[in-house]
């Protein structure tokens, strides 16, 4: 028996948190003395591909057909649905996002599997299949027994610890794969992507620059892009900040925006109101910079420092340069 | 045009959540329950595209009668009637396959839900319903547009986003900034008192999924304060002690 992994491709990259879904399925593969493989879908380089056998793939099935380079949930979905049968899958794993979780529903209701989206660990196997997955945007967690014959998992980031230099898969082998595609998947026509190019996406980032209010107005933003860049950090915001414009709306971080789990989050002049600390909770390590001691985000911070962000925020962009 | 927008009851966002007997139960006690967010933005969008153009706005939940005042709510801000499938849903699937049910003899052009419940946040509803129903679902949907029976739809996609036109009908999970919340006024609010809200029991699913217990988080460590004159030394702190740079 097999484990299916989805990996999303960024430009004929695999994305991080993908390859962390392939170490997470390798892991589910060993507990239940299966194998491992990916299903990637869309245009990639089989030097690419092979990256996931590192993370434990014992081979990559790889769609490139061109009606497939454009993302597209509903094709996808039956994409995935097709690799699983042709490798016996019971278990499938998609990495949360909303591309996964798209899949993974329509392929879920294909295949009447039961579905988990926001798994964070390993799956208990022992006396039924348990998983644990975050819920109330990370203020709790809830065990689930699967019950079902075929299951689909959706895995957060960090739901598996990887250690870059341990790990010990070599290259996998890449198969060519042609699923049959339905036009029912092809109704809708793409009328623009629009794409900030080179900007590094939140849920991929392990360090996250975020402003709120308290940066005062757009143009005041540059501060906190210098301490990004310094970092290689990607930049987000509060609810209020993209409400204004100042800032893209798919920047705005939160309970009704993106959820992150960076290695490292740095509020700058957010207060740290419970729907967006509900955005961060997942983040392994919050610095919180506020003029207001008595800010709420200082209880949920690691490190705080008390002061202006324009008198903060520069130094720490000249210590982070001369980190390199 | 007609339009069915689902709706979740949920604890406020700003709820404190705890769990009753041996952590198997959410403790409802003091808990104050809305109209999942998201939701809403899809109900507001509804009401403002029946408005344009004619048609019927019926609300479905799928949940016990404790979430009847919300219903209500949804009837004031603008629904014609209301649907309350009598179930204790334990999960996605289950909630999907009776939305799903409902819509299979109801033929609406567009149904609405939120991208996600800020429950359980598994943001797979839509997506489940589509496919059950063999009709498109896109999420999360940004704005929404309807030119006869097209629909263009500008989606949330990883840092930017996409423009789609497509046929009618399809299921959409909405977020901001779809529509500004509504909220209910006098005359809604009386109205919505005489509106049909009819109750339908549930048709059976197989379990897919069992709940077994509520964990809360580890409790947060103290936060460590740096001086402002001193905040260069975070950068180091962050490299040798928190090891995340
Ligand atoms: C249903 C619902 C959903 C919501 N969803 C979200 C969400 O997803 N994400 C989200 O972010 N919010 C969300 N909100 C809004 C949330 O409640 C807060 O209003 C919002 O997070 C506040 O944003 P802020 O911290 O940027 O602004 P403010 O609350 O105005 O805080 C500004 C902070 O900056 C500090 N400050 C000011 N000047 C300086 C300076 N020079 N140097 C240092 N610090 C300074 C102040 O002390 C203050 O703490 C939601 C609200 C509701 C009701």
């Amino acid at each position: 028996m097999s484990v299916l992994i989805y990996v999303e491709l960024d430009n004929g990259s695999i994305k991080k948190t993908s390859l962390e879904a392939v170490a997470y399925g390798a892991k589910v593969a060993e507990k239940t003395s299966g194998q491992a493989v990916a299903l990637a879908l869309g245009k990639a380089e089989n030097t690419e591909l092979e990256k996931a056998g590192r993370y434990g793939a014992a081979k990559v099935l790889h769609a490139a057909d061109a009606k497939l380079e454009h993302e597209n949930s509903l094709a996808y979905a039956d994409a995935l649905v097709q690799a699983a049968a042709q490798e016996g899958s019971k278990i499938i794993i998609l990495p949360k996002s909303g591309l996964g979780d798209a899949m993974a529903a329509r392929a879920a209701a294909k295949l009447k599997a039961g579905i988990v989206s926001g798994v964070t660990a390993l799956p208990e196997t022992d006396g039924g299949f348990k998983v644990t997955r975050s819920i109330f945007t990370g203020k709790a967690f809830a065990t689930t027994e699967i019950k079902s014959d075929v299951k689909v998992l959706v895995v957060r980031k960090n739901a598996v610890e990887i250690d870059e230099a341990g790990l010990t898969g070599g290259n996998a082998a890449v198969e060519a794969f042609q699923p049959a595609l339905r036009d029912s998947d092809f109704t809708a026509s793409v009328v623009s992507v629009e794409k900030a190019d080179s900007e590094l996406s939140l849920t991929e980032a392990e360090i996250i620059v975020s402003g709120g209010r308290g940066m005062k107005g757009p143009e005041h933003w540059q501060p906190l892009i210098d301490l990004a860049k310094a970092l290689g950090a990607a930049t987000g915001c509060s609810k209020p900040v993209s409400d204004l414009d100042w800032r893209p709306h798919h920047e705005h971080i939160g309970q009704t925006g993106i959820k992150v789990a960076p290695n490292l989050y740095i509020a700058c002049g957010i207060s740290g109101a419970i729907q967006h600390l509900a955005g961060v909770n997942g983040s392994k390590c919050i610095v919180v910079i506020n003029k207001d001691p008595e800010a709420p985000f200082f209880k949920a911070a690691d490190y705080g420092i008390v002061g202006d962000v324009f008198d903060v925020l520069p130094k720490l962009t000249e210590a982070a340069k001369s980190l390199k | 045009m007609k339009i069915l927008v689902c709706i979740t009851n949920v604890p406020d966002t700003t709820a404190k959540i705890s769990f009753t007997d041996n952590d198997t139960k959410l403790n409802k006690n003091g808990v104050q329950f809305i109209i999942g967010p998201y939701d809403d933005y899809a109900l507001a969008r509804g009401v403002e595209l029946k408005e344009q153009n004619g048609g019927s706005l019926t609300v479905l939940h799928v949940g016990e009668a404790d979430a009847e005042p919300q219903i209500r709510k949804a009837l004031a801000i603008g629904a014609d009637d209301a649907i309350r499938v009598n179930a204790d849903p334990q999960d996605s699937y289950f909630v999907a396959a009776q939305i799903a049910h409902i819509a299979s003899q109801n033929n609406y052009d567009l149904i609405l839900m939120g991208r996600e419940s800020i429950d359980y946040n598994s943001g797979v509803v839509h997506g489940l319903v589509g496919e059950m129903l063999g009709i498109p679902s896109y999420s999360p949907v940004m704005k929404l547009d309807l030119d006869g029976s097209n629909a263009t739809i500008t989606r949330e996609i990883d840092g930017g986003k996409e423009i789609l036109k497509a046929p009618l009908p399809l299921v959409l999970g909405c977020q901001e900034p779809i529509a500004e919340w509504k909220i209910p006024n006098m005359r809604g609010i009386m109205t919505a008192r005489t509106k049909p809200l009819n109750v339908v029991e549930p048709v059976s699913v197989d379990d897919m999924t069992v709940p077994q217990t509520y964990q809360l988080p580890a409790p947060k460590g103290a936060c460590k304060m740096i001086p402002a004159s001193e905040a260069e030394t975070l950068i180091k702190l962050l490299q040798t002690e928190a090891k995340v740079l």
